[in-house]
């Protein structure tokens, strides 16, 4: 029981983390229908923003740690959204309104040029950060045979998932009130009658992207704290778990993502915590598989109406 | 050109390149101005402001260059060096290209021979990666370009049959030319096997399904060590045989033709190996597609319902699009296999998809000759970029030109797309014609988006 509950909790934290990313994927899928690539390493170039920010705030001589961490997350949040957009407007802008397949290349493209220029000016070796956030609460101490067994949830956990539920909350206010959010979901339904109405759709549709990056950047920085060590391909892994997660939870869903990520991140971890260890990504993509097979437009999201 | 415009030009060039020289500045503040290493006390950061500021003065002056010349100017000077092709010139191209090359690459090792006499050995090794990227293009070009459904596991088919091959020989000592076709057989085999759970998905879902089966079979390739070796993978694979005579220094195939022993003649004879198997390929392909299940596919491919709504088993013919892709793939799995003669699950990461997809977008979607052409161009681009040894006496020695490698690969992907969304071979033959037979624009031809 007390087993089952730790890995409860440390399924909700890395799943917030799947959810972040997985927010990114369905925005940009809900609003140009596109399965962004590069996506999955705009969250790795994220994490190496934050870790050289880090370092150099705590080489200038900051030493109180809170102010480091929220220093950190607003410079990654910043300079990731810049590559965010400037992805969009290399790749994706250039072949709007072209054929599907068109942007899906050169976003595997761009996916292969941020892995490998990372790798150029970053080094392939990976960079470990010990951890820097220490500590926690034991919830339920319990005995078994082996000896006691403590139900732990750490600092980290807690900011991991109180982070992401502020922003979260933050992120459904911004789509349904402001006019921002109004827009996205007017290119969402109808680009051309948006464009007719005075949405400017180019600027909303970078700003989408500027959004995905900046909440993949707060995962990479989670990420980084979390596992405290990070290389150049960190990406493609969690990329395709976080899309896994978005189609999960109903690709265009914002809702969705995150009950995605946070299902994912939970299979992730009961599996390895009570199965095999090798064989966890093989029970993420399963799930996948299976959920298409039953429900093709995921959990939350809205069946495709077809129009002949 | 007015003495108003042109300051007004000037500056507007100069503003320009102003806004993306801040752009670079601020992209590459922490990954050129900034670099961390592991030092002895944990992770050390090192400042690189002089390459910081050179990227930002070259983007400035590149940009300012193509504004002031190209972009911005009244007359570019690209104009003057556009090519253009008379079009009774394009289609002599057109019918007489395809032949052409089939020459040149039935005689390819004997002019590599007799060109570099010296690097022989390397250039065939070459057109032979080069050859099975061109098989495997044409393989994925049935799934995606004829059926239009869109595939990014179809690494997963190639290692079926190259694991297929090496274990058939290691556990029950079968030979090249009798594992080929049960390579083919198994692929084909996986083909139906995960393309059945997924003939209900179109478009993107089909694509990330796809996705996840090739990595489900790389994660199992890596993990089930009693079996697959891990990642250690299996070694020692046998070549292939020409009719019963191996390549050896005596008894072999030299000894039986009375011609003197060289290790060339293996090269040469892998080359006709994928030669054969790639022109099987293609050969198969030009003859679906003039059968009623070719036409299913391309049917299927422009519009879905009609095809239901017309009696087309859609099931039968997405499998059959599935297994046909994969069967191709796993004879270029074997083969790979056996030219290796060592293979490990690192072969068949995602990458090798994407740039099998790459290539087949590249050069058309449905287009035989495009594939070609792209294979040629990516894989024979890549490996060019291996041989960049000279750069290091501009660079100096701590210059590594091959670590680019993959960068400019990239970067060539994005650019070509966007100058050619269509590919580089812009029209295609349809299969079914009215009264005259002509070419028409890729434009009106679904490619691959599964509705």
């Amino acid at each position: 029981m007390e087993y089952f509950l730790q890995q409860l909790i440390n399924g909700l934290t890395l799943g917030s983390i799947y959810g972040l990313i997985a927010i990114g994927y369905t925005m940009v899928y809900g609003i140009i229908g596109m399965i962004n690539f590069a996506h999955g390493d705009i969250f790795m170039v994220g994490s190496f923003i934050a870790l050289a920010t880090f370092l150099a705030l705590v080489a200038i001589g900051i030493s109180a740690l809170p102010l480091i961490l929220f220093i950190t997350l607003l410079v990654a949040m910043l300079f990731t959204s810049a590559w965010g957009w400037t992805v969009e407007r290399l790749a994706y802008r250039p072949l709007r309104g072209s054929f599907r397949l068109a942007p899906l290349i050169t976003a595997i493209g761009m996916s292969i040029v941020l892995q490998n220029f990372v790798q150029i000016t970053q080094g392939a070796r990976v960079k470990p950060l010990p951890p820097q956030i220490q500590g926690g609460v034991t919830l339920i101490e319990g005995m078994t045979e082996n000896g006691t067994i403590a139900v732990q949830l750490s600092y980290m956990q807690m900011i991991i998932i109180a982070t992401t539920l502020a922003l979260m909350i933050g992120f459904s206010l911004l789509i349904s009130k402001t006019s921002l959010g109004r827009s996205q979901r007017a290119c969402e339904q109808d680009q051309k009658m948006a464009a007719l109405l005075g949405v400017n759709v180019d600027r909303t549709i970078s700003l989408t992207f500027v959004m995905g990056a900046a909440l993949a950047a707060v995962a990479g920085f989670m990420f980084l704290l979390l596992y405290g060590v990070i290389d150049f391909y960190i990406g493609f892994l969690a990329g395709v778990k976080a899309f896994t997660a978005a189609v999960l939870g109903g690709i265009g869903s914002l809702p969705g993502a995150m009950l995605g990520g946070l299902l994912i991140g939970l299979i992730e971890v009961f599996w390895s915590g009570y199965f095999s260890v090798e064989y966890k990504d093989v029970a993420a993509f399963s799930i996948l598989v299976i959920v298409l097979i039953f429900m093709p437009s995921g959990l939350l999201g809205k069946p495709e109406v077809e129009k002949v | 050109m007015t003495a108003a415009q042109k300051p007004a030009r000037m500056a507007e060039s100069v503003k320009d390149a102003a806004i993306a020289a801040f752009l670079v500045a601020v992209l590459g503040l922490f990954f050129f101005g900034l670099r961390t290493d592991i030092g002895p006390g944990g992770l050390d950061l090192t400042y690189r402001w002089g390459l910081w500021f050179i990227a930002i003065a070259i983007t400035f002056g590149v940009r300012l260059l193509l504004n002031l010349f190209v972009f911005k100017a009244a007359k570019p000077v690209t104009s003057g060096i556009k090519v253009t092709v008379p079009a009774g010139l394009k289609s002599v191209i057109g019918r007489f290209l395809g032949p052409v090359l089939l020459v040149v690459a039935m005689c390819l090792p004997f002019i590599i021979m007799l060109l570099f006499p010296n690097r022989d050995r390397q250039f065939i090794d070459l057109a032979i990666l080069i050859m099975t990227y061109v098989m495997l293009g044409w393989g994925l070009n049935i799934v995606v370009g004829l059926a239009g459904l869109l595939d990014l596991g179809y690494v997963a088919f190639y290692a079926v049959g190259a694991y297929s091959f090496a274990l058939l020989a290691q556990h029950l000592n079968i030979g090249f030319w009798t594992a080929l076709p049960l390579a083919g057989l198994l692929a084909a085999f996986w083909g139906i096997i995960l393309g059945y759970p997924v003939l209900r998905l179109r478009g993107d879902y089909l694509a990330i399904v796809t996705l996840a089966f090739g990595e489900i079979i790389r994660v199992v390739l890596l993990n089930w060590y009693d079996f697959t070796g891990g990642p250690n993978g299996i070694s020692g694979i046998p070549k292939p045989s020409f009719f019963g005579l191996d390549f050896t220094r005596t008894g072999g195939f030299a000894d039986f033709f009375g011609i003197e022993f060289a290790t060339i003649h293996r090269f040469i004879y892998l080359y006709y190996i994928i030669l054969v198997l790639a022109l099987i390929t293609n050969f198969v392909t030009l003859r679906l597609r003039k059968l009623p299940i070719g036409r299913a596919w391309e049917a299927l491919r422009e519009d879905e319902i009609a095809c239901r709504s017309l009696g087309i088993n859609t099931t039968n013919t997405k499998l059959t699009a599935f297994s046909i892709g994969a069967m191709f793939a796993g004879f270029a799995g074997s083969f790979f296999a056996t030219r290796q003669g060592f293979i490990s699950p690192e072969s068949f990461t995602f990458l090798e998809s994407a740039i099998i997809l790459a290539i087949v977008v590249l050069g058309g979607l449905g287009s035989q000759v495009g594939v070609v052409i792209a294979s040629v161009v990516m894989i024979g681009g890549i490996e060019i970029l291996r041989n960049l040894g000279f750069l290091k006496q501009i660079f100096g020695p701590d210059f590594e030109p091959t670590q680019y490698r993959m960068l400019i690969f990239g970067l060539a992907m994005v650019l070509i797309m966007v100058w050619k969304p269509r590919g580089i071979i812009s029209s295609r033959n349809p299969s079914a014609v009215y009264k005259e037979r002509k070419k028409i624009s890729s434009d009106m031809v679904a490619q691959g988006e599964g509705h």
